[in-house]
C-alpha cells in the first residue's frame, strides 16, 4: 500500500512539487537564517579566537568582551606572572582609533597590540608576509576584511602609509583573521608600537593572556589568578562565550532573527498544508474506496505517513543543499568568511520539517478518518 | 421478524432501519427491511432517487451501521464484528464496483485492479500479474500498463470490475455500473458481470436505475420510500 501512496502523490506532479517548493523553501530559510545568525554572533568571539595560543583572558573586573574592556595597571601583567601554575603571560592591548589614509580618508580601526618578543595575539595564519614582518619599524598587519573597507578593488595594500595618533604606520602584512562583529579594520602591530598608536592614558593594558603549565587545570588556574591578583580571569571558551552573549543581550539580532525562522516555519505550514489539504481533497473518493476495499485506518495513516516522509526527505534535502550552496557561494564575500553550518542547525529544521508535516498530515488524515466507506456510493 | 436462515443465502437482512440527521429533525430512511440475497443470481435494487437502495446496499455490504436490525453475510453478523474485524471481512469477502469508478489515476490498470490483493498483503509484482490475467479475461490484458485517463469509459469500468473480482471475493456489490455507458456498452458491462460474477457460493447486488438492463436480472427488489414494494424475477407493471 505503501507503493500506491507514494504513486497516489508523484502522479498528481502539480502537488509533489507544490508540497517539495514548501519543505525545501522552509527548510532552506529556517537553515540559512540560523546558520546566518549562528556565524554572525559567533562574531562577538572573533576576538578571542584571533589569539589562538591564550587559554586564560586576565582583565580589569569591568571588562566584558574584547571590545568593551577598561584598561588595567602595566603591574597587572607581573601579578598574573606571580601566579603559580601560569606557564606564561603576555600583554595584549585592543583600543579604538582613527586613521587617515593616504588618500586622506578617515577610518575607525581596532588596534591590537601584541607581544613584542612572542607575537601571542596575532592571528594563527597570514595571508602576506611572515609574523615577524612585526620586527620592521611602524609596522602594522591589516587582516583581510580590512583590506575591503579600506582600499578600493584590487588596490595592494603592502606598504600603504597610514597615520595613527600623529605617528607612521606602514601596512607589511595581511593576516587571515575572522572579522569582527562589525566588520571594523583591524591593525596589529607589537605591544610597544600599539602604545604609540593609542591615545595616551595612564592604564593602557587591556589583556594578559596566559598560558598554563602541564598538568594544570586551564579553569583551576582561572580561579587562581581571581583569587590572587583581584583581576577577572576567564578562559577562552568562558570568555568566547560572553562575547557571544553580549551580542545577544544589547542587540535585536536575535529577535529579527527569531521572527525570519518563525515566518519560514509559518510559510512551511501555509504552503504544505494548503497543498496536502488539496491532495486530499482530491483523492478523498479514492481513499473512500480504499476504506470501503478493507483497507484499514491504520493501513491509510502509514500511506499519508509515507507520502509526507517522502515529500520531507526531498524537500528537506533540497533546503539543506541550498542552504550549503549559499553558504559555499558566498565564502568568498568578505561579509560571509568563516560562516558554517554547525551540524545541530540541520537538526533543528529538520524537527520543524517533521512538525510542519505532522501538523499538515494530521489535518489532511482528518478529513479522511472523517470520510466513511459509504461515502463512496454518494 | 422472521427468523435467520444463512443455509443457501448470502446476506440475511433483518429489520433494518436506518435514520439520518437533518438539522433538528430525525429522517429515517429505511423502514424495517427484511429480505435475504441468494447465492448465484443477480439481483437488482431499483428505485426513484432517495429510495433508500443505496443506504440498503451500503448497509449489507458491511460500510454503514443501521440504526436497528440486523445482518448476516454468509453466516456472520457482520454488525457484531469489532471494526478491525468488519474491515478484515470487506477486504476477504466483497467486491465493489463503484458508479465513478474511484480508480487510483496515478498507478496503472493492473496495479489498480490488484490494490485488494496488494491490500491483502500479496506482494505487488505477483497481484499485479493476478490482476493482469484477470485483465485478459475481461478482453483488456494490453491495456494493463495504461493509466486511467489513458482508457475508454467502458475500459475503466473493465478495470473497476477486475478490481472487484480479483481477490474472489463471495460478494459482489455494484453500484449503477451502467450509469455513465451507452445502451450496448452497458448491456456488454452487464453480460460480462453474469458472466464473472455470478457463481454458486457467489452473489451480486447491483443498484441501478436504468431500465434498459432490467430483463437481465434473475431477481429484482424495488424500494419505496425506504421500503421493499416489489419482490420479483420482473419489474412490475406500473414501472
Amino acid at each position: 500500500m505503501l507503493w500506491i501512496a507514494i504513486r497516489m502523490l508523484t502522479g498528481d506532479a502539480q502537488k509533489f512539487y507544490g508540497l517539495l517548493f514548501g519543505i525545501a523553501f522552509s527548510t532552506l530559510l529556517i537553515t540559512q537564517q540560523l546558520t546566518i545568525y549562528y556565524s554572525l554572533i559567533e562574531r562577538g568571539a572573533s576576538g578571542v579566537y584571533n589569539a589562538p595560543e591564550a587559554e586564560i583572558w586576565v582583565m580589569d573586573q569591568v571588562s566584558r568582551t574584547t571590545e568593551v574592556n577598561y584598561a588595567m595597571p602595566a603591574t597587572a601583567l607581573d601579578a598574573v606572572r606571580s601566579v603559580e601554575g601560569v606557564e606564561w603571560a603576555v600583554p595584549h592591548l585592543r583600543a579604538p582609533a582613527s586613521v587617515r589614509t593616504s588618500t586622506g580618508d578617515l577610518e575607525g580601526v581596532t588596534i591590537v597590540g601584541v607581544d613584542d618578543a612572542t607575537l601571542i595575539g596575532l592571528p594563527e595564519r597570514m595571508l602576506v608576509a611572515s609574523k615577524n614582518i612585526l620586527a620592521q619599524p611602524d609596522t602594522v598587519v591589516i587582516d583581510d576584511t580590512g583590506i575591503t573597507n579600506m582600499f578600493e578593488d584590487g588596490q595592494d595594500p603592502i606598504g600603504e602609509r597610514l597615520e595613527l595618533n600623529d605617528q607612521r604606520a606602514v601596512i607589511r602584512g595581511v593576516a587571515d583573521s575572522i572579522p569582527s562583529f562589525t566588520s571594523q579594520v583591524t591593525l596589529y602591530t607589537k605591544y610597544s608600537q600599539a602604545l604609540n598608536y593609542v591615545p595616551g592614558s595612564r592604564n593602557r593594558l587591556t589583556f594578559v593572556l596566559a598560558g598554563v603549565s602541564d598538568g594544570e587545570q586551564v579553569a583551576d588556574i582561572a580561579d587562581r589568578i581571581e583569587a590572587q591578583t583581584g583581576l577577572k580571569a576567564e578562559t577562552r571558551d568562558e570568555f568566547a562565550q560572553a562575547g557571544v552573549q553580549f551580542i545577544i543581550e544589547n542587540t535585536g539580532i536575535p529577535t529579527n532573527f527569531g521572527i525570519t525562522v518563525l515566518l519560514g516555519f509559518i510559510v512551511g505550514v501555509a504552503i504544505v498544508g494548503l497543498t496536502f489539504s488539496l491532495f486530499i481533497r482530491d483523492n478523498i473518493k479514492q481513499f473512500g474506496a480504499l476504506k470501503a476495499i478493507g483497507v484499514t485506518n491504520w493501513s491509510i495513516v502509514k500511506m499519508v505517513a509515507a507520502q509526507a516522509a517522502l515529500v520531507g526527505s526531498i524537500g528537506y534535502a533540497l533546503g539543506v543543499v541550498g542552504t550549503v550552496l549559499f553558504i559555499y557561494g558566498f565564502s568568498g564575500v568578505p561579509t560571509f568568511k568563516g560562516f558554517f553550518i554547525p551540524w545541530e542547525i540541520p537538526l533543528v529544521s529538520l524537527g520543524a520539517v517533521v512538525v510542519i508535516l505532522a501538523m499538515t498530515g494530521w489535518l489532511g488524515l482528518r478529513s479522511v478518518m472523517r470520510t466513511e466507506p459509504a461515502a463512496v456510493f454518494r | 421478524m422472521t427468523s435467520l436462515d444463512v443455509t443457501e443465502t448470502a446476506i440475511c437482512a433483518r429489520s433494518i432501519t436506518r435514520d439520518f440527521k437533518a438539522g433538528q429533525s430525525v429522517i429515517r430512511v429505511l423502514h424495517g427491511i427484511d429480505t435475504d440475497i441468494r447465492s448465484g443470481e443477480m439481483t437488482y435494487v431499483v428505485g426513484e432517487s432517495g429510495s433508500g437502495k443505496t443506504t440498503l446496499i451500503s448497509i449489507m455490504c458491511g460500510i454503514l451501521w443501521p440504526t436497528d436490525g440486523e445482518v448476516k453475510v454468509f453466516g456472520t453478523d457482520i454488525y457484531a464484528l469489532s471494526d478491525t474485524q468488519l474491515v478484515n471481512f470487506r477486504l476477504q469477502n466483497i467486491g465493489f464496483i463503484f458508479q465513478q469508478y474511484n480508480l487510483i489515476p496515478s498507478i496503472d490498470a493492473a496495479a489498480n485492479a490488484a490494490v485488494p490483493l496488494i491490500a491483502q498483503g500479496m506482494a505487488l509484482e505477483l497481484a499485479r500479474a493476478k490482476a493482469t490475467e484477470l485483465l485478459e479475461k475481461l478482453n483488456i490484458g494490453d491495456q494493463a500498463n495504461k493509466l486511467p485517463n489513458q482508457l475508454s469509459g467502458g475500459q475503466q469500468q473493465r478495470v473497476a470490475i477486475a478490481r472487484a473480482l480479483v481477490h474472489e471475493p463471495r460478494l459482489v456489490v455494484c453500484d449503477e455500473p451502467t450509469a455513465a455507458l451507452d445502451a450496448s456498452s452497458g448491456r456488454r458491462v452487464m453480460d460480462l458481470l453474469r458472466e464473472v460474477a455470478v457463481a454458486p457460493g457467489r452473489a451480486c447486488i447491483i443498484v441501478t436505475h436504468d431500465n434498459r438492463i432490467f430483463d437481465l436480472a434473475d431477481r429484482i427488489l424495488v424500494l419505496e420510500d425506504g421500503r421493499i414494494t416489489h419482490d420479483g424475477t420482473d419489474m412490475p407493471d406500473d414501472h
